[in-house]
């Protein structure tokens, strides 16, 4: 494994150290009430109501533009870095809002972890440097065993460590797709997040790291709350406690349809829209 | 699908996987066949097994794909490809003709060239670029040591902090310098910035003499009289000219920086400077590099502006900020109306090994740029 300690110097202007981010934290509940979005000024989202329980699992379903990938970006804050876009309504992680400046956007963006659809590794890294990237990025100090500790700890978490433990060395690159997929959410873990957002992070994957994956969701679920967007209605049903149904009519912005735990939402929806995407309708 | 009549199923010395058990058996077999390793489905039917499948000749039935061109197709090509080889003949002819018009002067001078300081080929004395090649290498570092500085921080400027209104006016702005006849920036320089530029000269070599690049060796003591004519004030003037194009390629690599991994950065709470450091600059790495040859190239050959400012020195020295400079360029240009046709053939030789650097300097710098991510989509 090669050093990662080459950037001590410009960490000093921050006072805080890798201990601030608290290993034994408890998941966060994250609260959205009357969301609403735009892109330049077409409306994209409106009057979103959503609860997210801490330690709960909450997928996102419902068809291709219907708002609730651009929702989950709402809820860390990744929908302002598109140009033009705007946001209406009130996010609360444990009930303070993160978007009025309670707390620096960089805290609630490594509170509130994201992975992507695409596997997003960062290819000038090693597959340990990768890991411990959020260290990095976000300037937290940490001793070389804090480190390696932070390494096998996070790559066991996200199903990897037995598959590169010999090759922590390697480029991020040259892992398998589901392994990059799995380097991500390894490299989320890293930095302690309270709660991590997942936009449909399996869609580019095979069923074996799918299963694998889905495995590690149920397993941090204990510690982190997680919000995951999918298409995949098994997957949805496989791994989540709650679902929340978004549909978009023609020309008009997306909403939650129906909401509630995944059970009922599947074996007895209320309304006749969610039985028909459920049941493999449309969409 | 090949049939290899006669073979056993069960003793193959294939990496194969059995496809289908039948009476005709088939493998799914990877072989080497004359383009690389292909996979192959074999069928077996019979007894016997072929001692060695890669070695049967029948596997390797390489298919040579006939593409028939349509007309337009083949008229674009022809250009194209003419064009292409166009490039290389002028760059042979120009080598090659001031190889030929220098060749009589080189036959004089001998090694000379390379050790000689003096430039006085129409005087019957020697001459060689011993003095004016380091001269030229001076005002290009001091140029590229101010360029790459300001480039590197304008370009992230640009691509990272500025809002968006601001951005296209800057990059309109950078491209409309780039564009800027030398000669303005030589005026300028000559009239502006060379009085103001002294007393910053003379702050040098007061309070940083004691660096030997800063010395300046002066019997009078340092007065203002000595600074105009100097090293440091024309590679300033031709880093002005440099910044534009080094930051047109820097902003042109960075603003491509990958935006999953700009995103993946952003969402673990890494701050602009994070995704600066950890993604936009690795992957750009290409492109300042890139950039910073073609201001070096650029530097190397500046021409108008060193003639306004220099005052022709043919001694070598380490000190920047005194009285006294060069550069082939600009010796070429001094010279060039009051030579004869030998002077003029010391002249074309000096050219050569002007033309000789830049290509050295642009063929490393290319090699580094193609080895980098980013390199495919730098312009060099």
């Amino acid at each position: 494994m090669t050093s990662i300690d080459t950037t001590s110097s410009d960490r000093t202007t921050m006072s805080s150290d890798i201990s601030s981010l608290d290993p034994g934290h408890k998941a966060s509940g994250l609260t959205a009430s009357n969301v609403a979005c735009w892109f330049g000024t077409k409306k994209v989202l409106e009057g979103v109501n959503l609860d997210m329980a801490p330690g709960q699992v909450t997928a996102l379903i419902g068809p291709s533009g219907c708002g609730k990938s651009t929702f989950l970006r709402t809820l860390n804050r990744m929908h302002e870095l598109v140009p033009s876009a705007t946001l209406a309504g009130e996010i609360l992680i444990d009930g303070v809002d993160i978007y009025r400046g309670a707390i620096p956007v960089t805290d609630v963006r490594r509170r509130i972890g994201m992975v992507f659809q695409k596997p997003n590794p960062f290819p000038a890294m090693t597959v340990a440097e990768n890991v411990l990237a959020g260290l990095k990025l976000s300037g937290l100090k940490s001793t070389r065993s804090e480190r390696d500790d932070l390494i096998e700890s996070c790559l066991t978490k996200a199903g990897l460590w037995n598959e590169v433990k010999n090759r922590l060395g390697d480029p991020g690159r040259a892992l398998s797709g589901g392994q990059q997929q799995r380097l991500c959410i390894a490299r989320s873990l890293a930095v302690s997040p309270q709660v991590l957002l997942m936009d449909e992070p399996c869609s580019a994957l095979d069923p074996t790291s799918t299963r694998r994956i889905e495995q590690t969701i149920s397993e941090i679920s204990e510690t982190i709350t997680v919000v995951i967007v999918t298409h995949n209605m098994q997957q949805a049903q496989r791994v989540s406690h709650r679902c929340a149904f978004f549909l978009a009519a023609e020309n008009e912005p997306g909403r939650i349809i129906e909401e509630g735990p995944t059970k009922a939402i599947f074996s007895n929806p209320h309304d006749p829209r969610t039985n028909d995407y459920v049941n493999g309708r449309f969409g | 699908m090949l049939t290899l009549e006669g073979a056993e199923p069960f003793i193959y010395r294939t990496h194969g996987a059995l496809v289908a058990n039948s009476p005709s058996v088939h493998y799914c077999a990877n072989l080497m066949s004359a383009r690389g390793p292909r996979k192959y489905v074999v069928s077996v039917v019979g007894q016997s097994a072929p001692s060695d499948l890669a070695h049967r000749s029948v596997l390797d039935e390489v298919v040579h794909p006939v593409v028939r061109r349509s007309g337009v197709d083949r008229i674009f090509r022809s250009v194209a490809t003419s064009s292409a080889v166009i490039t290389f003949i002028l760059m042979g002819l120009i080598g090659g003709f001031l190889l030929v018009k220098g060749y009589d002067a080189l036959k004089v001078a001998g090694w000379g060239f390379l050790t000689d300081s003096e430039w006085a080929p129409d005087q019957g004395g020697k001459f060689g670029i011993a003095a004016i090649l380091p001269f030229t290498i001076q005002i290009a570092v001091v140029a590229l040591f101010i360029a790459v500085p300001v480039a590197l921080s304008t370009a992230l400027f640009i691509t990272e902090y500025a809002p968006r209104k601001m951005r296209r006016l800057l990059t309109a702005m950078i491209d409309l310098l780039a564009a800027v006849p030398s000669l303005i920036y030589g005026l300028w320089g000559l009239f502006f910035l060379q009085p103001r530029l002294i007393t910053l000269s003379k702050w040098m070599a007061d309070h940083l003499g004691w660096i030997p690049f800063f010395h300046v060796d002066d019997q009078y003591g340092t007065s203002l009289g000595i600074f105009p004519s100097s090293t440091f004030v024309s590679g300033v003037i031709v880093s002005l000219m440099v910044i534009p194009i080094c930051t047109a390629v820097m902003r042109e690599v960075f603003s491509q920086a990958p935006p999953g991994e700009r995103e993946g950065a952003m969402a673990l709470g890494g701050t602009r400077w994070g995704v600066v450091r950890d993604v936009v600059l690795p992957f750009g790495r290409g492109g300042i590099i890139g950039g910073s040859m073609l201001g070096l190239g650029r530097a190397l050959g500046e021409t108008i502006a060193v003639t306004l400012i220099i005052s022709p020195a043919f001694t070598a020295k380490w000190s920047i900020l005194d009285q006294g400079s060069n550069s082939i360029a600009a010796l070429i240009a001094l010279k060039f109306s009051e030579s004869s046709t030998f002077g003029i053939s010391a002249l074309m030789a000096a050219g050569l090994a002007l033309f000789i650097i830049t290509l050295l300097v642009n063929a490393a710098a290319s090699t580094v740029v193609s080895n980098s991510r980013s390199g495919s989509s730098t312009e060099i």
